[in-house]
């Protein structure tokens, strides 16, 4: 990615987008776009991040969240009238101004998150993949699992709470 | 800026990072964001996390024929100002940059909505709708009950009920079970930004019966 902010290195983007790509489809489909149309809200978000590469700062994201946020965005943007509304960009230097502590301490959280969601029971792991992958509401997945809402609720909340374990350094303030 | 005391709820930011809550709530959260560090912070948290399960658990779908070949051919275009790669609306005063968007950065155009409450509807939908709201100083709005969820940010001036004392990025979240009449502050009019998703229920005849002209 910093190649790619960094030189606009194309042989360097061709990496991130066959990594990213079937990704960002793969949850665009799950969250119930078919594939034509999933194939072209991708080349959207992949030509985003190549023009949004100079804002890219690893102190404050990891590629996955920051490619995550455009295709959010984008899918957004293409369901309603008026557009997403989205928050005001912070100020930043461009590119940002590298701090090797700081993205390190990123990285090693996310090293940590990953490592949490894998010590997650699968259906745990699963409830959170869908509030997060799919754009169903807590009732979409009621009717979908057949499982009662409040367990569905409470089996969040213990997902969530066993990250935010993990993760309550991360919550920078 | 007074430090901002009342946030959005976690589960609230969860679901906008996720493209789940319900548009007229995108704006209160997109606005809040906007000027909350602690909320944007909270935000690229849960982003974070839809990332890395985007990356690891989202079944990868195979790309069909040439989008690679085709994407590459496309990065010398000029960008779509209405694009996946737009840049996000600035401040215009006190109004937060999605706000300024939707009153298309001119000042708001307020109609009288009785008893001196001055009201812009920015997008209604059915049953939800997100206005902006100027309550003169130390005038209270009608009590109400509320029939499903609704949130009120505070852009200029402070607002105080049953609940709390709400100030500039302020926001309060009402919900059925929340029956309050909102007072402004002596001095300065009281603006906020407020959205419901469902009409509300008013307490009172007359505004009750007000209601479907007023469309609050």
């Amino acid at each position: 990615m910093l190649a790619v902010r960094d030189n606009r290195d194309r042989a360097a983007f061709a990496r991130l987008f066959a990594h990213f790509a079937p990704r960002v489809k793969g949850m665009l489909m799950r969250s119930g776009m078919g594939a034509a149309a999933a194939e072209d809200v991708v080349q959207d978000v992949m030509l985003a991040v190549w023009h949004k590469a100079h804002q890219f700062d690893p102190a404050r994201a990891q590629v996955s969240g920051w490619v995550y946020r455009i295709a959010r965005n984008r899918q957004v943007d293409l369901a309603r009238k008026a557009g997403r509304p989205l928050p005001e960009e912070v100020e930043t230097e461009t590119p940002p101004e590298a701090d090797p502590g700081a993205i390190l301490g990123l990285a090693q959280e996310a090293g940590e998150l990953r490592a949490a969601l894998a010590r997650l029971t699968p259906d745990q792991r699963e409830v959170i993949s869908r509030a997060y992958l799919g754009d169903l509401t807590h009732g979409e997945i009621r009717e979908e699992t057949g499982l009662p809402l409040g367990t569905i609720k409470s089996r969040i909340r213990l997902g969530l709470e066993r990250l935010r374990h993990e993760l309550k350094d991360l919550r920078r303030e | 800026m007074t430090k901002i005391a009342h946030h959005i709820p976690d589960e609230m930011l969860a679901a906008y990072a996720a493209g789940r809550l319900p548009a007229t709530f995108e704006m209160i959260v997109a606005a809040h964001v906007s000027m909350c560090d602690a909320c944007r912070a909270a935000l690229e948290t849960h982003e974070m996390l839809g990332g890395t399960l985007m990356e690891t658990a989202a079944p990868a779908a195979p790309l069909e024929g040439d989008l690679l070949e085709r994407t590459l051919a496309q990065l010398d275009a000029p960008v779509e100002p209405d694009g996946a790669a737009r840049t996000p609306p600035a401040r215009m005063g006190i109004y937060p940059g999605p706000v300024a968007e939707a009153l298309h950065h001119g000042p708001p155009r307020w109609r009288a909505a009785g008893g001196g409450v001055r009201q812009q509807i920015l997008a209604e939908d059915g049953k939800s709708s997100v206005r902006l709201l100027y309550i003169p100083g130390g005038q209270a709005v009608p009590d109400h009950g509320h029939g499903g969820t609704e949130l009120t940010m505070v852009l200029q001036g402070a607002f105080h009920d049953e609940t709390g004392h709400f100030g500039p990025g302020d926001v309060e979240v009402a919900d059925e079970s929340l029956e309050h009449t909102p007072i402004a502050d002596a001095g300065a009019a009281c603006i906020c930004l407020a959205a419901t998703d469902a009409r509300l229920r008013f307490r009172s005849l007359l505004p009750r019966l007000a209601q479907p002209f007023l469309r609050i």
